[in-house]
């Protein structure tokens, strides 16, 4: 580039010459060089704003490019890498305590058609009519010949109806993998499992939904496909289910009842080592019946007696009125009370069981031995109905159970509307209250873990959460003491097992009628154990629902001849399975004995 | 000089080629081979998951409980029952006699001695 000179010699002299200002010539060319200057500069600026502009564009229009075949591609696994187990099995296995398997997974087949790529719809639903029960050849035929383009035929098949649906041989007849829901064990712990079914259906795959039970209650933990390798571990253990439940089946059929429940808890963790609830059902077939009008939703196979039951559980309340009175101090284990039968509150008499008279006074401990109605109200007159219904709402008697079942939130316990003293009275001895045999399992618990409450659960843990104490250690060890006196020497002799110091109460309670009042010839029985009594390790309730014993010369329907015989002899076969070994209870010494040679 | 030059690079170029057209074809190979053993191992785990369903169906309390009563006069199978606990000092020691026969017989050895002998 020539470089102008800003001060050109010879237009300076002829400027000079002409007398003009020289100065003006140089800033004529200070001024032509600087816009020639920007004008470079801004030749250049384009340029780069040209480049930068021409690089975002390649840029976003890669990204555009990429993220537009991804979106048109079809999804594809990475193949280079290995997958892990998570991807297989798509719900997670429930496991019983020991690792055993409760519910699985197992792979079928669903049918479907294409009716439009039937080459013989007739002969097509002649045969599918001849294999499955369920099909009707006309009806198929018309639905295959109305147009439609696609049908669901079956949602699972066994292999034998595969291969027979393949000899068919129609290609319009499809198959679509599925993943089917297994409970091996059948109709054990079906209450607790509840079962499962498909949600959303497609031709590839479905969503296996659990319907009830813990499959319900944790069918987001199940369907989690962080964890769905990993299984559920239940605290149930599946010998001892199967033994409760072949017991209760037995004990139940003796006793003539028609429903029975039981639940096995460990008082220490909580976990409910059986529920069990008859009759019971197959959670791989669950049955769906119509019941007849004014029937019970306790016919129901279905209903799950120990959680969703609540019955008036009847004398098995009375520990927590003498618990709570030991408690505030207004009784000992030896103080007397009056127990002068029938009592009469306003215009109510209170009686005892056969109109037995105990009184005129009684010791808190023969209260429970004996099962007086009279003694207990009178405690419960000592304690007032305010401390009552706190007592009875910390044992968690007020509340739906908390345990993993789907049912459970809404098997509220029936309380009454208002508490006056009849009702405090009434309530001391389990009448006008109901709750659920699991509730009562669970306030029992809280004696035997020496006052302090526990959450009961489903789920295998090893370390307890912790509860709240509401009642002293020592009346806690009062309290169980005193129930192994109504073992000994009370309402539920039948109840001893030699070894394990059985500790329990019954309770018999008319059931109510649903016009009002009650029932004379229906009762429930309960008995609810603690077990052994100098070191409570369990805590075993069993309920029969309308059990009458008729060895006798008269039907006997107490707790004492109907529940306490099967919860003794499933005490009697299941404590060896929990690993406790029995022992050899040391009879207390009665002072000294004078002795002489 | 550039005619050797452009000759070698156009050597370099074809051999290259080759190298990514053998590369290219070992990869899909790989990923082939990948995908049916990932396909072997779906399948494995579907058939172990089945097996173990089966498994826990054999092997499910009831069944166990009809063959026990079925095959009662062979094994004598009975619940456990609280009975059956044992202490430790009710096992009697075993007789010397069923483990070694009576001990205090002497022992004849017949044979020659060779001690500077090794044996075969």
């Amino acid at each position: 580039m020539i470089r102008t000179p800003l001060r050109p010699l010879a237009r300076i002299l002829s400027a000079r010459e002409n007398g003009e200002n020289p100065d003006t010539i140089e800033r004529e060319n200070l001024r032509l060089r600087h816009e020639q200057m920007r004008d470079k500069a801004r030749t250049r600026a384009e340029t780069r704003l040209l480049i930068m502009g021409m690089a975002f564009f390649v840029a976003f229009s890669t990204i555009g490019a990429r993220m537009g075949l991804l979106a048109a591609t079809e999804p594809e696994e990475p193949r280079a890498s290995a997958p892990g187990a998570e991807i297989i099995a798509q719900r997670a296995d429930i496991t019983d305590r020991n690792g055993r398997i409760l519910a699985t997974n197992m792979l079928t087949h669903a049918l479907y058609a294409h009716p439009k790529e039937m080459v013989e719809p007739k002969r097509v639903a002649k045969e599918l009519a001849a294999i499955f029960p369920e099909m009707k050849a006309p009806d198929l035929e018309r639905r295959f010949t109305d147009g439609r383009s696609f049908m669901w035929l079956r949602r699972t098949l066994s292999p034998e109806q595969m291969q027979m649906v393949h000899d068919i041989g129609d290609p319009g007849l499809l198959f679509g993998p599925r993943e089917m829901r297994l409970y091996p064990n059948g109709e054990l712990a079906a209450h607790v499992l509840g079962g499962a079914s498909f949600g959303a259906e497609g031709v590839s795959s479905a969503e296996v939904i659990g319907t009830a039970g813990i499959e319900k209650a944790m069918d987001a933990r199940l369907r989690d496909p962080a964890q769905a390798g990993k299984p559920l571990q239940l605290s149930l253990d599946l010998t001892i289910q199967a033994t409760v439940e072949e017991l209760l089946d037995a004990g139940m059929k003796m006793m003539n009842a028609k429903g029975a429940a039981a639940v096995l808890m460990d008082v220490k963790t909580g976990e409910i080592i059986s529920l069990a609830s008859l009759p019971a059902f197959d959670p791989n077939d669950r049955p769906n019946p119509i019941l007849p009008p004014g029937a019970e939703p306790g016919d129901n196979p279905l209903f799950n007696r120990a959680v969703q039951g609540v019955y008036e559980l009847g004398s098995t309340f009375k520990i927590f009125a003498v618990a709570q009175a030991m408690e505030l101090g207004l009784v000992t284990p030896t103080s007397m009370v009056d127990a002068k039968a029938p009592m009469f509150w306003g215009k109510f008499k209170i009686r005892e069981f056969e109109n037995h008279n105990y009184g005129p006074l009684l010791a808190v401990t023969d209260v429970i031995a004996k099962s007086s109605n009279v003694g207990t109200a009178h405690i419960a007159l000592m304690i007032g109905g305010e401390r009552q219904q706190t007592f009875l709402r910390a044992l968690g008697l007020f509340d739906p159970s908390p345990v993993e079942l789907i049912e459970a939130p809404y098997a509220k316990p029936i309380l009454p509307k208002r508490w006056p003293d009849i009702t405090t009275i009434t309530v001391s001895y389990g009448h006008g209250i109901a709750a659920s045999p699991l509730s009562l399992a669970t306030a029992y618990a809280t004696i035997a873990n020496g006052g302090v409450t526990i959450k009961p659960t489903l789920v295998h843990r090893e370390t307890p959460e912790p509860g709240i104490r509401v009642m002293s250690a020592e009346v806690a060890a009062a309290s169980v003491a005193m129930l192994r006196r109504v073992v000994t020497e009370g309402t539920a002799s039948m109840g001893e097992v030699e070894g394990y110091q059985v500790a329990g109460k019954t309770g018999t309670a008319e059931k109510p009628k649903p016009s009002g009042g009650y029932y004379d010839d229906k009762v429930v029985n309960t008995f609810a154990a603690i077990f052994p009594a100098n070191d409570p390790k369990y805590v075993l309730t069993v309920t029969l629902d309308e059990p009458v014993e008729t060895s006798g010369s008269k039907p006997r329907r107490t707790a004492g001849w109907t529940a306490v015989p099967v919860a003794a002899e499933v005490i009697r076969r299941v404590a060896p399975l929990l690993g406790l070994r029995p022992q050899v209870e040391a009879t207390p010494l009665d002072g000294l004995t004078a002795v002489r040679n | 000089m550039r005619p050797v030059l452009y000759v070698l690079s156009f050597l370099a170029v074809l051999g290259l080629g080759f190298w990514a057209y053998t590369e290219h074809y070992n990869t899909r190979e790989a990923l082939r081979d990948v995908q049916a053993l990932q396909t072997e191992i779906a399948d494995l785990r579907e058939a172990l998951t089945l097996q173990r369903a089966e498994w826990a169906f054999l092997n499910r309390p009831t069944r166990l409980r009809e063959l026990a009563t079925l095959n009662f006069e062979r094994l004598g199978l009975l619940p456990l029952e609280p009975g059956q606990f044992g202490e430790i000092g009710q096992v009697a020691y075993p007789a010397v006699e069923e483990f070694f026969g009576q001990i205090d017989n002497p022992v004849t050895i017949a044979g020659e001695q060779y001690p500077d002998r090794e044996f075969p």
